[in-house]
């Protein structure tokens, strides 16, 4: 039928062969007949020779690749869901031969334009991976892109993905985080209980406890609540009272992760979900990370689930067994909900039951107990001892009722079915054995039951009660022993132990009466067929008779038969379920189960919140920054927000203002008189460039009376200048100057990239505001960023340097660079009122100094924002460590106070020198502080908690390895020597061809020089720039060559000894000429 | 995820296979079918079972047995819910979820078993998505097909499953646009020997039935919304909406659906429609006993309790009954020992009476206890808890739908113990 020509014949022929797969009957035998059909036309033969083909394909390899092509035909069909239900078949042949057709499908399914079908390759990946876990480097890959996808249908199945194939990679998720918090509710329901669950792990890994305060004061001084737990929610309050106490303060309060926060809020409505998957997922998640106060809400959603399906209410009911015991008061308003009805399959009772017995209390257990005695007579014979199980667990927990208990459990030992006296007659020996003084009657009552019970187990269970307190019931014991021995011979194994053990006992409390009886029962046991009996008669008779052999023990057997026992802890069998995820099939069977996660616990200190930023600037917000710059002198009141973006200009500019002065008397144009410029220029351009920085300072101070907010910020920095300033009288500084020229050029390169600030802060804002999307992306990092704008930045200083150094004339080389000047920054910045008609030449050159990076953000921050730059200059308080700066504005409307570092986190060999605490920080204001890090000349990231009064911050400084150098002076001789010296491995060589902006002598230095903190080596070549320095740590010289051909080839060389730092400059040097 | 699928009748027979990767054999049903024989009861059996390969997990439905096949963790909720959900579309497609239907429409269900999950993990769950893919048979398709050759399969490719929306399809029209809202409520309650009610609750539920052309939005808003404690909705209905206002805003599936459940706050007290008086007895020294109900009506606001019925599970030992009911007929099952008593409509002036004895097997032990009673009523044209629907309004579509909605009250658990 399946040759057939017509369509109707060919269904017929696949209908009968799908229903005989359908009945689990094997049809591979027509597996050649059927896949010659694959490409037919007729819609329903098709679909059903796919089924046929993912059925069969396994099993006939070879054949199942002859269909291939017709998928592949169908991946390129313009119908998306040709394309998708293609790919789905495809995926679902399990031969590994087509691997990477399957892995190529995939990748190019994944930028599908369709969303359908990218979810269908999600799908893929997973049957992919267990066709082939080798390729799961590049599935990785994949579903990473796709947790990027922004549409709800795919992040479903793309989190499915993740959690198959590569659930421990949880850093990808990072990104995506909020993303997927805010889709949650459009998911698709299946889909939402794989986000969740996925998301309640990662909230594991990447949150505080929100109940660690909490739980701490449980631990101390809170044992009365504890105790009396019967309201859960006034415990609440009080705990929440009490962490506000100031005596809490000693322990940091908690602040909730704001991303946290989210997750809860989000996955709150999906309570309201008709699937009962979904209300699971949620519920486990409050259980899991909200605090306390919270949990409740998903109470009232878990009991309504009671009202499903019983394969529903077994599992929910297992979950709320597991939450009663650490959350009882959640539960307690709908004790009733628990109530058994009697229709209801025993597992489910058993469930219930397990339920009232852990929500029992003083105030509740006379309700709860009368319905267990409903329960007692119920037919369900298995549910009544359970029952009679949950009494004796009442009763062991509440103390007021247990003789309430006790008494009604007395009574059914009079009832009539058997298996209810002897349940009765175990919980009773469990109970008794916690107070047995009182309780004697009841064990007379229990020795005259030994006549009618016959169940093995309660036997042995009264005679153990009597053989125990034995003296407590002195005249019964021996009559019951009497007839135990009478019936041994009948009686089961346990009770028989038990018999001797009775014998035992009494031969050692009372050997008159009972000595004959003990001494036969252990003849009879002797011969028993038991050996675990005959072992344990002659034990037993070793033991206690005295026998000349007998050594030590015989003395002991009092001691040691009638030990006193502790009682028995009745516990509920949930009891330590909690460590499964609830919800969890582990959790369900009490047992790991195949590709379990595990619920990692909290934390110690929450992970940088940072990672999850995913911010997108917006244009506008660039433009007003950039539009704020030039009124920073007089916006000291200005909003937070601006001031923020102004802050930076300040010390910045104030350090600048040396820079011009210099430039003046170096640029003829520029020179014109500023009275203080001259003297200042000297101090500043022979000095260490801090020295500049005191010489604007004084300049400034003539000129900027009315900033005094400015003053502010410089006093901040002010003794650390100082303290680093060594020459003051200006001849030497005159000598140092014409001695180091080359330093010089270098500290002035300093000096002069702060001058720029003005230009710098406007346009580093705006390239900070582009780079911060970016910067955040990269995890702050942007090590690739730097090089590319000092490229423009550094372009004017070395111009103005080389002018100073080489070329005393104003060469060609300047004219570039001031028609250079863009206007429009000019215009910008004339609103300055620092020496503008100076500045202007010098700041509106793109060029700007130091690229500051951020370290938090003002949202992650909450209104505190901090950006860092390296300011190459000496770290006064310790030589080996790079001199970090740091801008803090507080955005928020409130002060900030005691700012400072804590809980440093460094590799080996790192060290830190912390900046000296800002005590308060009034709001919209900002301030600077420097920092020494000693990075031990590696790329490491520093990371430290920035804290404030009320919150902490998780940041981490890395530096370019540009940074972790500082400049030497050689002369060429000096240099070719030190060269020789470095060669081999120690030397890399690498060619490039230079970018068009950067084909000029002073543009590569610039670019260079920006790039690392090296110092120009004079040479004597124009085609050749060299540079020199030193790695701060270490001290190993680390040399720069680049030498440029025709059309702007070039070639870099770089020596230094620390092969891997090489290796690294090398690289950021070229992204720096090249771009 | 979810491996394979058997269904298993009522006698153990597994009648349908589906594997979603590599074939697992049939054997791992053996210890399911241990599990089965060890639980006196269908329903005893545990939904969860371990093996040392598998889990499996099982629903009991309709008399049959959806045993899922899993591997990896995978919550069983998860699991569970998807073959409700399973066993709910095959009752959608074929009217009932039964062993011989699925036997003769075995390929339809295959097809629709496939289309559901993708590799284990669900795809396609929404009936209308389904339905569009598949065809539902009807006796008019089925006559078409046989003539002229037909297929149950969608030509069309689905839509829905693309749109935001996916529950509905585009392109829906009707000649008559209805919308047709159940607003039925479901009693719970336990009541002790003396009448007393131990526990009680409000159960609720909206159904649904809505014909309308195009893309409706509806908002279906209550006059006393307050008296909802907490709802579940269909994934239609857009939950912040009824955060702000109290009201269902929604664009409904086509055809019938549940829109919401919800329970009724219990502070409200429950009324109770009817009272039971009951003596049900057993003589300690002969081997029968004595059973006698009367039910009458309590608080039925007015209305009259309509298909009042009794179930009583007798003990074990009870052989037979020999009743006689003052209105209505009763039947005792033998092999369940459950005896019905089918009322009727309850008439307040002569109350319905069921009065007579029960004969126990000789020798067997008197039951110690009373068999509880479980009463089935339902009362129409009003909600217990007096929720009402104060209007429906349709926004999107120009024309006028024909808009109804129906009050019911049923029993749910409705418990009398003895």
């Amino acid at each position: 039928m399946l040759d057939s020509n017509k369509d109707s014949l060919k269904l017929e022929a696949m209908k009968r062969i799908v229903a005989m797969i359908a009945r689990g009957k094997n049809a591979s035998d027509l597996f050649p007949a059927v896949v010659k059909n694959v490409a037919c036309k007729n819609i329903e033969v098709k679909k059903l020779v796919y089924v046929y083909l993912v059925r069969y394909a396994e099993e006939q390899q070879d054949l199942a690749l002859l269909s291939i092509s017709t998928f592949q035909r169908g991946l390129k069909d313009p119908n998306q869901l040709i394309r998708a239900s293609a790919l789905r078949v495809l995926s679902s042949i399990r031969v590994t031969i087509i691997v990477p057709i399957m892995m190529l499908a995939i990748k190019e399914a994944a930028s599908d334009m369709s969303p359908y079908v990218r979810k269908t390759a999600a799908h893929a990946i997973p049957k992919l991976y267990s066709l082939d876990p080798e390729q799961k480097d590049q599935l990785i890959e994949v579903i990473e892109k796709l947790l990027a996808d922004k549409t709800t249908l795919v992040a479903g199945s793309v989190v499915m993905a993740f959690e198959e194939v590569c659930p421990e990679r949880i850093e990808l998720i990072h990104k995506n985080y909020r993303k997927l918090c805010n889709l949650l509710i459009d998911v698709e329901e299946w889909g939402q209980v794989v986000i969740i669950n996925m998301l309640t792990r990662y909230a594991r890994t990447q949150f505080l406890n929100p109940n660690m305060n909490e739980s701490l004061l449980e631990e101390g001084n809170d044992k009365a609540f504890y105790g009396s737990d019967d309201d859960e929610d006034e415990e609440e309050d009080e705990k929440d009272k009490k962490a506000e106490a100031p005596a809490m303060a000693k322990r940091k309060p908690y602040v909730m992760d704001p991303d946290h926060r989210l997750l809860l809020r989000n996955t709150k409505p999906l309570l309201q979900s008709r699937n009962a998957a979904v209300v699971m997922a949620v519920a486990q998640l409050y259980f899991h990370l909200a605090p306390k106060a919270e949990v409740g809400v998903i109470a009232k959603a878990l009991v309504r689930l009671l009202r499903s399906h019983s394969e529903v209410q077994y599992v929910v009911l297992q979950n709320v067994a597991t939450m009663t015991i650490k959350r009882r008061g959640m539960f307690e308003p709908y004790l009733k909900s628990f109530y058994i009805r009697s229709t209801d399959p025993t597992q489910i009772k058993v469930l219930k039951l397990e339920v009232l017995t852990n929500l029992a209390n003083e105030t509740n257990i006379s309700t709860i107990l009368r319905e267990f005695q409903t329960y007692i007579k119920s037919m369900d014979k298995d549910f009544v001892a359970a029952t009679i199980q949950a009494i004796g667990r009442c009763a062991t927990n509440i103390g007021e009722v247990r003789d309430t208990c006790l008494n009604g459990l007395v009574q059914l030992l009079s009832n009539r079915d058997e298996l209810v006296v002897a349940e009765s007659v175990v919980v009773i020996k469990k109970l008794l054995q916690m107070q047995p003084e009182k309780h004697s009657d009841i064990i007379k009552h229990m020795a005259k039951l030994t006549d009618n019970i016959q169940v093995p187990m309660a036997r042995a269970s009264i005679l153990w009660l009597i053989g125990e307190y034995c003296e407590h019931v002195p005249k019964i014991a021996p009559d019951v022993l009497r007839k135990m021995a009478k019936s041994f011979t009948n009686e089961e194994d346990i009770v028989k132990l038990q018999i001797i053990n009775l014998a035992a006992k009494l031969y050692l409390t009372n050997s008159k009466q009972t000595k004959l009886l003990t001494q036969y029962v252990l003849n009879l046991a002797k011969y028993d067929q038991n050996y675990d009996i005959r072992d344990r008669a002659r034990f037993i008779r070793q033991l206690i008779v005295p026998t000349e052999k007998s050594g030590a023990l015989s003395k002991y057997a009092k001691k040691l038969f009638l030990a006193l026992k502790p009682a028995p802890i009745l516990e509920s069998p949930f009891k330590d379920r909690d460590h499964f995820q609830l919800g969890s099939l582990s959790h369900l069977l009490n047992a790991k189960a195949g590709g379990y996660q595990e619920l990692p616990d909290w934390p110690e200190a929450a992970p940088d919140p940072s990672v999850r930023n995913v911010e997108v600037f917006t244009l506008l917000e660039r433009v007003t920054t950039l539009t704020s710059v030039p009124e920073w002198t007089k916006c000291s009141s200005r909003e937070k927000r601006k001031e923020k973006k102004v802050e930076k200009p300040f010390y910045s500019d104030s350090e600048g203002e040396s820079g011009p002065t210099e430039s003046a008397d170096s640029e003829s144009d520029s020179a014109s008189g500023l009275e203080s410029g001259s003297g200042i220029e000297e101090s500043g351009s022979g000095s260490e460039s801090e020295e500049s920085e005191e010489g604007s300072e004084s300049e400034e101070e003539e000129e900027e009376e009315e900033k005094d907010k400015k003053k502010k910020k410089k006093e901040l920095k002010k003794p650390v200048q100082e303290s680093e300033s060594e020459q003051s009288s200006e001849e030497e500084v005159r000598k140092h100057e014409r001695k180091n020229k080359q330093r010089k050029s270098d500290s002035e390169s300093e000096s002069d990239e702060e001058d720029d600030s003005e230009s710098e802060s406007s346009r580093s804002e705006s390239e900070d505001s582009e780079s911060e999307t970016e910067v955040k992306k990269k995890k702050k990092a942007a090590e690739s960023k730097p090089p590319s704008k000092p490229v423009k930045k550094e372009k004017k200083e070395m111009s103005l340097l080389d002018l100073d150094d080489f070329e005393p004339a104003p060469s060609p080389q300047v004219t570039p660079v001031n028609t250079f000047l863009s206007s429009s920054l000019v215009t910008d910045l004339e609103g300055l009122s620092l020496s503008d008609t100076v500045l202007s030449p010098a700041t509106t050159s793109p060029c700007s100094a130091l690229k500051s990076y951020e370290l938090l953000h003002r949202i992650t921050g909450e209104g505190l924002c901090v950006e860092y730059c390296f300011s190459r200059q000496p770290f006064s308080p310790d030589g080996n460590m790079v001199a970090v700066q740091m801008q803090v504005t507080n955005n928020s409307t409130s002060d900030t106070k005691n700012l400072h570092m804590e809980d440093v986190k460094l590799q080996s060999g790192m060290r830190v020198k912390e900046f000296p605490e800002i005590e308060l920080l009034p709001a919209g204001e900002s301030a600077t502080a420097v920092m020494g890090i000693d990075f031990c000349d590696s790329t490491q990231a520093a990371n430290f908690q920035l804290c404030t009064h009320t919150r902490k911050f998780f940041v981490s400084i890395q530096p370019p390895v540009g940074e972790l150098m500082r400049p030497v002076f050689l002369t060429e001789n000096e240099f070719k020597k030190e060269q020789g010296q470095l060669m081999g491995m120690n030397e890399i060589t690498e060619k490039l061809t230079l970018d068009a902006k950067c084909r000029n002598e002073h543009a590569i230095v610039q670019s260079v020089i920006t790039a690392a903190n090296l110092s120009r080596v004079p040479c004597g070549s124009d085609r050749e720039c060299r540079f020199a320095g030193r790695t701060v740590t270490s001290g190993s010289l680390v040399l720069a060559t680049v030498a440029s051909k025709e059309e702007g080839a070039a070639q870099l060389t770089v020596n230094c000894e620390k092969m891997v730092i090489g290796t690294m400059l090398v690289k950021d040097i070229l992204l720096a000429l090249t771009q | 995820m979810i491996h394979s699928l058997f269904l298993i009748n009522h006698s153990g027979d597994i009648f349908l296979e589906k594997h979603w990767k590599s074939v697992i054999s049939r054997s791992v049903c053996d210890y399911f079918f241990e599990a089965k024989d060890k639980a006196v009861d269908p329903e005893n059996v545990p939904p969860v079972l371990q093996t040392p390969h598998h889990y499996l997990i099982s629903i009991y439905r309709d008399k049959l047995f959806f045993l899922s096949v899993i591997q990896t963790e995978v919550p069983p909720l998860f699991v569970i819910e998807f073959l409700h959900r399973v066993a709910d579309t095959i009752q959608d497609y074929f009217g009932e979820c039964s062993e011989s239907l699925i036997k003769d429409n075995v390929v339809t269900v295959y097809e629709l078993l496939e289309e559901m999950l993708d590799n284990g993990f669900p795809l396609a769950t929404e009936s209308n998505v389904l339905k569009e893919m598949i065809r539902p048979p009807t006796i008019l398709r089925s006559v078409v097909n046989t003539l002229i050759g037909g297929s149950n399969v969608g030509d069309t490719l689905p839509t829905g499953q693309l749109s935001s929306v996916p529950w509905r399809r585009v392109g829906v029209k009707y000649t008559n646009n209805e919308a047709y809202f159940d607003v039925i409520e479901e009693i719970d309650a336990i009541l002790d020997k003396s009448g007393t009610t131990v526990f009680a609750e409000i159960q609720g539920v909206i159904e649904a039935c809505v014909r309308l052309t195009g893309m409706p939005d509806l908002t279906l808003s209550f006059m006393n919304p307050r008296l909802l404690d907490d709802v579940s909705f269909h994934p239609c209905v857009r939950f912040k909406r009824w955060e702000s206002e109290q009201a269902l805003s929604f664009i409904p599936p086509d055809g019938n659906f549940t829109l919401m459940n919800y329970h009724v706050s219990s502070q409200n007290l429950v009324t109770i429609p009817v009272y039971v008086k009951q003596n049900i007895s057993f003589f300690e020294t002969e081997p029968c006993g004595r059973l006698d109900i009367t039910i009458g009506p309590k608080q039925t606001m007015g209305k009259t309790v309509e298909a009042l019925m009794v179930t009583i599970h007798m003990p074990k030992s009870v052989v037979s009954a020999n009743l006689t009911p003052t209105q209505g007929s009763y039947t005792y099952d033998l092999a369940t020992k459950v005896l019905v008593w089918d009322i009727g409509k309850l008439n307040p002036q002569k109350l319905p009476n069921l009065r007579g004895s029960l004969s126990l097997q000789a020798g067997a032990p008197k039951p110690e206890d009373n068999p509880s009673l479980n009463i089935d009523l339902k009362i129409q044209q009003v909600a217990i808890s007096g929720l009402k629907v104060s209007r429906l309004e349709m926004f999107g579509e120009k024309y006028k739908p024909f808009k109804g909605v129906k009050y019911v009250t049923k029993a749910g658990k409705f418990q009398v113990r003895t």
